[in-house]
């Protein structure tokens, strides 16, 4: 019988002695460091994936930190200057009713960040010791990190915007604060972090 | 594409390694509109279309000729008190570039407009040879691979959402009206979307290495 919830047996190129390119797929011999269809650098295993993936994540949440402390915005309505920080902006949005907004800003500069750094280093320590998450389920967590990092920028737009938009000297004015360098920069920095993954680890993890 | 469960052929050629996951399948032909998946992480594998190529070159030129509309034209306007602002793509991306936030100017120049174009042209040098089929240009292969490399930095479709939300929040304040660059943008992103539904990574590089043989 097989055991529930596991993936069949297969044959991986690692296993076989051979390489396998990860952008094209080519196969090749051991030994080769460049693949001969596309020219990327090739590796069985990526041995440093791992602490590349952990020193982004790391400079990733360091940067996160003044992101959500400092003004993102700077808005003078009639000479009176507020700041507002990230988590000020969504509370105003809910103030002024816009409930869809808020939670798309929400949702992207404060819960996609967050569950980014915890599926990361999750995904980075399933790598080392065993974890209750099927390798199917880990694969498709790295899909979906990896596809939603950079919809945070969201809000590093529409700072810009904003700012571009809202410039009638006296009567209203916006100006960006400086978190949203920060956050730019945690965002950029958690983008490499998971593209420095090696996704073949999840399944070798599983496999033996 | 089959997986192989025992004996192997010691020839690499025949073979072909899932990227994301490593499991070696045998090759076999693909036929156009079929999708062949890896068995264990079902990542797609190959996905050879009859007229991609020529679509994903369509494709790309029009996003190129929508960039410059949506440069060039106004993209926001704003009224409020009597007052007419308005801020074209350009504007947007100098937001920043007074004080502390300077250094993000480039960077909001790099994600909305640089990296995008030079994703399109590097597709449309990669693939043009393609469709017509010729022989693959010089560099290809390193074109290609930056284009693939520009995949998740190019955020066109991200920043159509930050317009959205900017509207929202200023909807209460001013009167908005939207130019005509907003539409070349939105345009711009339904056709990037669509244009990479077109590509499989594995095809291209399958047809320029045999092209290049050739």
């Amino acid at each position: 019988m097989e055991n529930a919830g596991s993936a069949p047996r297969v044959l991986t190129a690692k296993a076989a002695g051979l390489v396998g390119c990860t952008q094209c797929g080519r196969v090749h011999a051991p030994g080769v460091a460049l693949c001969s269809r596309c020219g990327a650098a090739i590796s069985s295993r990526d041995g440093t994936s791992v602490q590349r993936v952990w020193a982004w994540l790391f400079a990733g949440l360091v940067v996160y930190i003044p992101a959500n402390l400092y003004p993102m915005l700077r808005t003078t309505l009639l000479g009176k200057t507020t700041d507002s920080t990230i988590f000020g902006g969504v509370v105003d949005l809910i103030h002024h009713g816009s409930y869809g907004v808020a939670t798309i800003v929400f949702v992207a500069s404060i819960v996609i960040p967050v569950s980014k750094f915890i599926a990361i280093a999750y995904l980075a320590l399933s790598v080392e010791r065993k974890v209750s998450l099927s390798a199917h389920r880990r694969h498709v967590l790295y899909e979906v990190v990896e596809f939603i990092g950079r919809w945070s920028m969201i809000d590093v737009f529409v700072v810009a915007i904003l700012s571009s938009l809202v410039q009638l000297d006296f009567a209203a004015q916006i100006n960006p604060g400086i978190a949203a360098v920060s956050f730019a920069l945690s965002v950029a920095f958690t983008m490499v972090s998971a593209q420095s993954f090696d996704s073949r680890l999840i399944w070798d993890a599983d496999g033996e | 594409m089959t997986a192989e469960p025992s004996a192997l052929p010691p020839d690499p050629d025949g073979l072909i390694a899932c990227p994301s996951c490593d499991a070696l399948h045998r090759l076999r032909d693909v036929a156009p509109g079929e999708t062949a998946r890896c068995v264990r992480c079902h990542t797609v594998l190959e996905a050879p279309r009859r007229t991609a190529m020529t679509r994903i070159i369509m494709l790309a030129l029009a996003a190129l000729i929508l960039m410059v509309a949506a440069i060039f034209f106004p993209f926001l306007e704003l009224e409020a008190a009597g007052r007419i602002h308005r801020a074209s793509l350009l504007d947007t991306v100098m937001a920043f570039s007074s004080g502390l936030t300077a250094p993000l100017t480039l960077a909001m120049a790099a994600l909305i407009v640089i990296l995008p174009v030079t994703r399109f042209l590097a597709l449309i040098y990669v693939l043009a040879p393609m469709a017509f089929g010729w022989r693959p240009a010089a560099h290809a292969a390193p074109a290609f691979r930056l284009a693939e490399a520009l995949r998740p930095w190019a955020m066109a479709e991200v920043f159509i959402v930050g317009v959205a939300v900017a509207l929202v929040k200023v909807a209460g304040l001013a009167h908005i009206f939207i130019g005509p660059a907003f539409w070349a943008f939105v345009a711009l992103v339904i056709v990037t979307v669509l244009k990479d539904n077109f590509m499989s990574r594995v095809t291209v590089w399958k047809t320029l290495e045999a092209r290049r043989a050739s």
